[in-house]
């Protein structure tokens, strides 16, 4: 068993480290301000393969493993949770289901220009009337000719209106059991930007990770081309659900990188501030809690390298990644709601990071699957 | 063509330089990168390939075998191939050893032009590129802030205090290079894994070309260094008041004193 990194991971590392210092934490409160999608810094991903490291070079990606991916996320995160997640869901949500169920003539017209970085990618299920429960779902497409008519809407899609290539789960068809109860059979589509019918509703505001793109996305008689059906018809709940698998170990990684960038700052604020004449280090309390914090951070990092070296190794990872992801997930609030009552006062004022990784880390608890959802699928695994 | 970059693995002096009991630097304590200014030098060689893809860029470096690094991250920037040049009789090499000792391993590649930093911030002697030219009787253009090549010649902007030159010079040519010359580029995730799987090349003595084992190592080095030390604050001074022909004198006696004039 081998906890360390080797030395080409060390070095993918010390990369990651040094792109997220240099592009990305200059533009973190700034981005959070504005809410303005960082458009720079993706560019600039693109151009270093950071939007394509788990994908083979035949489809244009880095060749590199999960781990590597993960740990590019993780960095980012630690200075900006924003481009974390821009990273994760274009790599695991649209890139890897292209990957995994697409035909050749998918991959190549899809996966090569996302895994450059000149196009951008999203992942479509969750509904107003549907989040953790997929049945309740609306949206459908219907076969007309050579084309898929879809119709519905899908809301809070990260990447939403920045995006340029989309992952969208529609019902299909209605078939009923023996028993005469009604079941939605969901498939998934490639749709581009540019389709007519597809259009953006309105722009969520939201408390933390206020730079990406969410969006509501629209379908009015949009038509798909039969070609962009990705994988077999009436299996789009079961790619849905193993995208999110993968997806689970990416914002694994962006709470992690949260929970160790506000521990970071913790360990640097308390050794400068002096209360009662001495640094709040030298407080017990401060202490103590720090040693908390590390431990849970060190947990939560080797649980999402598992899951990531699980994923590499494994065909099916749901329990590593739900794992994985609450505890990460749980981590990255219990963490930041510590540090900044650690910052005292100055921990509420948005000028310190913290407060902002404090409101960017309570979504980690929530999309993709919410911890309670990780809860029903680790148990679901114990009990069945 | 082939490019030839010399690099070299230092201590990060940007945390702050450490130093051993007995003076000496310790190597140990402290971050170890890419020189400043050979970073420069590549990325300048990665540049001319950018734009000739037929370029091949080698790096070179002399050093302990955990220099390795400096050669995968040249290669995880783009790089094709990497030298460590390596042996424990190189060892406590001053400029002079040094140069015969790259020299010696230059002679056994194809060079078009060789690019080295201006100095590497842990000695800052600027003496080893402008001696590895002499060594190979080819010219050097230092202090390049900017590099162009245009057919079998390099025209280089070389950078003064207060002026710059343009030089152009048939190849093969040695330039050194600042790091001012450019904004080095990250490595790519896919070329780290890459430099992982290629070799780098290892020679040792037995492989330099044309040298005598009285000019390598710390045998073959001139330089005796008779003490380091970590730089002395400087005092608070002497402040006197006097008029101003006293105050001449006064300054006089000391500059005297002090063998100045």
């Amino acid at each position: 068993m081998e906890f360390g990194l080797d030395k080409k991971h060390e070095m993918a590392r010390d990369l990651f480290r040094e792109f997220a210092e240099n592009e990305a934490k200059p533009l973190a409160q700034e981005t959070d301000e504005t809410e303005v999608f960082p458009q720079v810094t993706v560019d600039k991903m693109g151009k270093y393969g950071f939007m394509g490291i788990p994908v083979p070079k035949e489809y244009g990606g880095q060749g590199c493993d999960p781990l590597t991916y993960v740990m590019c996320v993780e960095e980012l995160s630690k200075v900006c949770a924003t481009t974390g997640v821009i990273v994760s869901a274009h790599t695991s949500l649209c890139i890897d289901p292209i990957l995994t169920y697409g035909t050749e003539e998918q991959k190549q017209k899809y996966v090569k220009p996302l895994a450059t970085g000149e196009k951008l990618g999203a992942f479509a299920l969750t509904e107003p009337g549907a989040g953790t429960d997929a049945q309740g779902a609306q949206t459908k497409a219907v076969l007309d000719g050579d084309e898929w008519v879809l119709n519905g809407s899908k809301c809070f899609i990260t990447n939403g209106k920045v995006a340029d290539v989309y992952i969208v789960i529609a019902i299909t068809s209605i078939t009923e059991d023996k028993r005469g109860r009604k079941k939605k059979n969901f498939s998934a589509f490639i749709v581009d930007k540019d389709t007519p019918g597809f259009s953006f509703g309105t722009k969520e505001k939201k408390m933390g990770i206020r730079g990406s793109s969410t969006y509501e996305l629209i379908f009015e008689d949009a038509r798909i081309p039969k070609e962009n059906l990705l994988g077999p018809e009436g299996k789009g709940f079961p790619i849905a659900m193993h995208t999110l698998d993968g997806g689970r170990i990416g914002i694994a990684a962006q709470a992690l990188g949260i929970a160790e960038g506000a521990l970071d700052r913790a360990i640097e604020y308390t050794k400068e501030r002096k209360q009662f004449g001495r640094s709040i280090a030298a407080q017990q309390n401060t202490q103590f809690v720090l040693a908390d914090l590390a431990t849970k951070v060190e947990a939560a990092q080797l649980l999402v390298y598992k899951a990531a070296k699980a994923k590499e190794t494994q065909k099916v990872y749901s329990v590593e990644a739900a794992k994985a992801k609450l505890f990460a997930a749980e981590t990255a609030m219990e963490v930041t709601t510590k540090v900044v009552q650690l910052f005292g006062g100055y921990g509420y004022i948005r000028e310190y990071d913290v407060e902002r990784m404090m409101r960017d880390a309570k979504i980690t608890e929530i999309y993709e699957g919410t911890s309670e959802v990780q809860r029903m699928v680790i148990s679901g695994a114990l009990l069945k | 063509m082939n490019i030839v970059v010399c690099i070299k693995q230092v201590p990060d002096t940007a945390g702050g330089v450490k130093f051993n009991p007995d003076g000496t630097l310790d190597r140990a304590s402290m971050l170890a990168i890419m020189n400043p200014d050979d970073k420069a030098g590549l990325e300048a060689a990665l540049r001319i390939k950018d734009a000739n893809p037929d370029t091949k860029v080698t790096v070179l470096t002399m050093g302990l075998p955990k220099a390795d690094a400096v050669l995968r991250e040249a290669m995880a920037m783009g790089a094709d191939d990497a030298v460590l040049v390596t042996d424990r009789v190189l060892g406590g090499a001053d400029t002079w050893a040094t140069s015969t000792t790259i020299a010696g391993a230059l002679r056994n590649l194809d060079y078009d032009m060789i690019i080295t930093g201006r100095q590497a911030i842990d000695g800052d002697t600027a003496q080893v590129g402008p001696q590895i030219a002499e060594h190979l009787g080819i010219p050097v253009i230092s202090y390049a802030e900017d590099i162009k090549v245009e057919g079998n010649t390099v025209i280089v902007k070389r950078q003064y205090e207060d002026r710059y030159h343009i030089l152009k010079a048939q190849m093969p040519v040695l330039v050194t290079a600042l790091s001012e010359l450019n904004e080095p580029r990250y490595m790519t995730p896919g070329g780290i894994f890459d430099a992982f799987d290629k070799e780098v090349t290892v020679w040792g003595r037995a492989d330099l070309k044309d040298v005598d084992d009285s000019d390598l190592g710390l045998k073959g080095s001139p330089t005796k260094i008779a003490k380091a030390s970590d730089k002395v604050p400087k005092g608070a001074g002497e402040k006197v008041h006097l008029d101003p022909t006293e105050s001449v004198a006064y300054i006089m006696d000391k500059f005297k004193e002090k063998h100045i004039i």
